[in-house]
């Protein structure tokens, strides 16, 4: 798959197939392209070559096997928690009473229960979260994408919510995407992690985390824990570097 | 300093500044002939309502109802219309924009050649007043609608008209309200200058014959109770407003 536009290429050559079941974490330097191949795979945007597969079938851009947790919450602030945790059903044809239904469960799972009436503005930003969260699981997907979902809460809460799903996806085990740029927030939630390299975006190393599952936060304190860090802090320093070069370079154009 | 104490502060000033009205006509300071007076005004006002007011109040009520019912419903649909279609908008934009502009009284004197001096004349004045704040402030409002939102409903499969239902007109409803609170000050002109102009009944239309006459204190209850009504609706409006504001994104 590649994606390019104005003769600059966002990504090029990504090819590369997620297990059903699993947890895959996608890092690189920021402008990589890590977004743009999450917009790509949830349908908001088209490559300019190759394709995607879901299932073996080519993704369409109506696909409902997908659900994205996006950046910024993006909740609709003229709806209950309990309707935007049904917008996604709403629209995939679920009648509201149906939705609310499947909803409640999903509600509790990501711990909103007695918020099913409360707007988003009365809701934190770790909250909101929640919300988008529950939002995506809710429709069931085949495949989740979750696009830096934190990179706005401050450190205590990030490590909290990073713990949440860990919760959350042991007891749904659902096929999930999940871009960040944190090396320690991907060790902690993935089966594998998928290293970018600077812009154009390629698959620069695959990396197994064998780390044993239910994690708890205190796996943040083993050896493996620390030499998978190392090691990617060293993969991901060197892509650092080219990042401030590239675009020392385009400044000097 | 409180609301309270604001409003009590209002209210005194309101004693004083009529008050000292009163007194100023008794002594003939203020000719009564230009001027009026307070207590001249309300002894108007109760002969006026008991000699054929209501009637007045109530046609001039119906014609600003119509007028601004068709500006809100025309405004609206036209509004969501040039904002989704955005080759449509700008090719229309232009016009809307000329029209806006340009002094829409100028067009009663034909608004009456053509509809004649009945109720139909004013319901057109009205709603040339009412109509363009609102096509352009909704059709401002799809236009800047949250980039955010329409992904996420793309990202669930939406279609155009889910996008469109779930997303653009809910999002837009601040914008109907701002729309709003300048449409019925407008429409309020409308109704008083086509009245004015050439009417069979309405409250301007009792004001000029009170004019022609000289009536000075018949001419104030028309204009007081004008302006408690834009008040009164001006009101109304920002309280509504205040509630959906929470839903700008």
């Amino acid at each position: 798959m590649r994606l390019s536009g104005e003769n600059l290429s966002a990504l090029e050559d990504i090819n590369y197939k997620v297990d059903s079941g699993k947890f895959v974490c996608v890092i690189g330097p920021s402008g990589c392209g890590k977004s743009t191949l999450l917009k790509v795979l949830a349908g908001l945007q088209n490559p300019s070559a190759g394709r995607v597969l879901l299932d073996g079938e080519p993704l369409q851009k109506s696909d409902r096997n997908k659900a994205m947790v996006f950046q910024s919450a993006s909740l609709l602030p003229w709806r209950t928690v309990l309707r935007n945790v049904t917008y996604g059903l709403e629209i995939q044809g679920f009648s509201v009473r149906d939705a609310e239904k499947i909803a409640d469960g999903f509600i509790d799972l990501v711990g909103l229960s007695g918020f099913e009436k409360s707007y988003p503005r009365e809701l934190s930003g770790g909250m909101q979260q929640r919300v988008n969260l529950a939002r995506a699981l809710v429709t069931n997907p085949k495949l989740l994408l979750m696009d830096e979902p934190f990179a706005n809460l401050d450190p205590q809460l990030r490590n909290f919510m990073q713990a949440e799903v860990e919760r959350i996806w042991e007891q749904t085990r659902q096929t999930t995407l999940f871009i960040t740029h944190l090396i320690d927030e991907a060790i902690f939630l993935a089966d594998e992690i998928v290293v970018l390299t600077a812009r154009p975006g390629r698959i620069k190393k695959i990396v197994a985390v064998d780390l044993p599952r239910p994690r708890k936060v205190e796996i943040r304190k083993a050896p493996e824990f620390h030499a998978l860090q190392d090691m990617l802090s060293e993969l991901m320093d060197d892509e650092f570097q080219k990042t401030i070069y590239q675009q020392s370079q385009r400044k000097n154009q | 300093m409180s609301p309270r104490y604001n409003k009590i502060l209002v209210f005194l000033l309101t004693l004083i500044f009529l008050g000292s009205w009163e007194l100023l006509s008794r002594k003939g300071v203020l000719p009564t002939f230009f001027f009026s007076s307070p207590l001249r005004i309300l002894k108007s006002a109760q002969w006026l309502f008991e000699h054929g007011l209501w009637n007045d109040i109530r046609v001039s009520l119906i014609e600003f109802v119509l007028g601004m019912s068709l500006a809100v419903t025309v405004g609206v649909l036209l509004g969501w219309g040039l904002g989704w279609y955005i080759t449509l908008g700008a090719v229309v934009e232009p016009f809307i924009t000329v029209m806006n502009a340009a002094p829409r009284v100028a067009l009663l004197p034909l608004l009456i050649l053509w509809l004649g001096i009945g109720i139909e004349s004013k319901i057109a004045a009205v709603f040339l007043g009412a109509f363009f704040p609102i096509v352009f402030t909704v059709m401002k409002g799809v236009r800047t609608m949250e980039n955010s939102l329409l992904e996420l409903a793309r990202s669930f499969g939406a279609n155009d008209l889910q996008l469109f239902t779930t997303i653009a007109i809910p999002s837009t409803v601040p914008y109907i309200m701002a729309g709003l609170q300048i449409a019925v000050g407008r429409g309020l002109v409308g109704v008083v200058i086509g009245e004015l102009l050439a009417a069979q009944a309405g409250i301007g239309y009792m004001m000029a014959r009170a004019s022609a006459s000289f009536q000075t204190d018949k001419m104030f209850v028309g204009l007081i109770l004008l302006a408690g009504f834009g008040y009164f609706l001006t009101e109304v409006i920002k309280m509504i407003e205040k509630k959906f504001e929470s839903w700008r994104v």
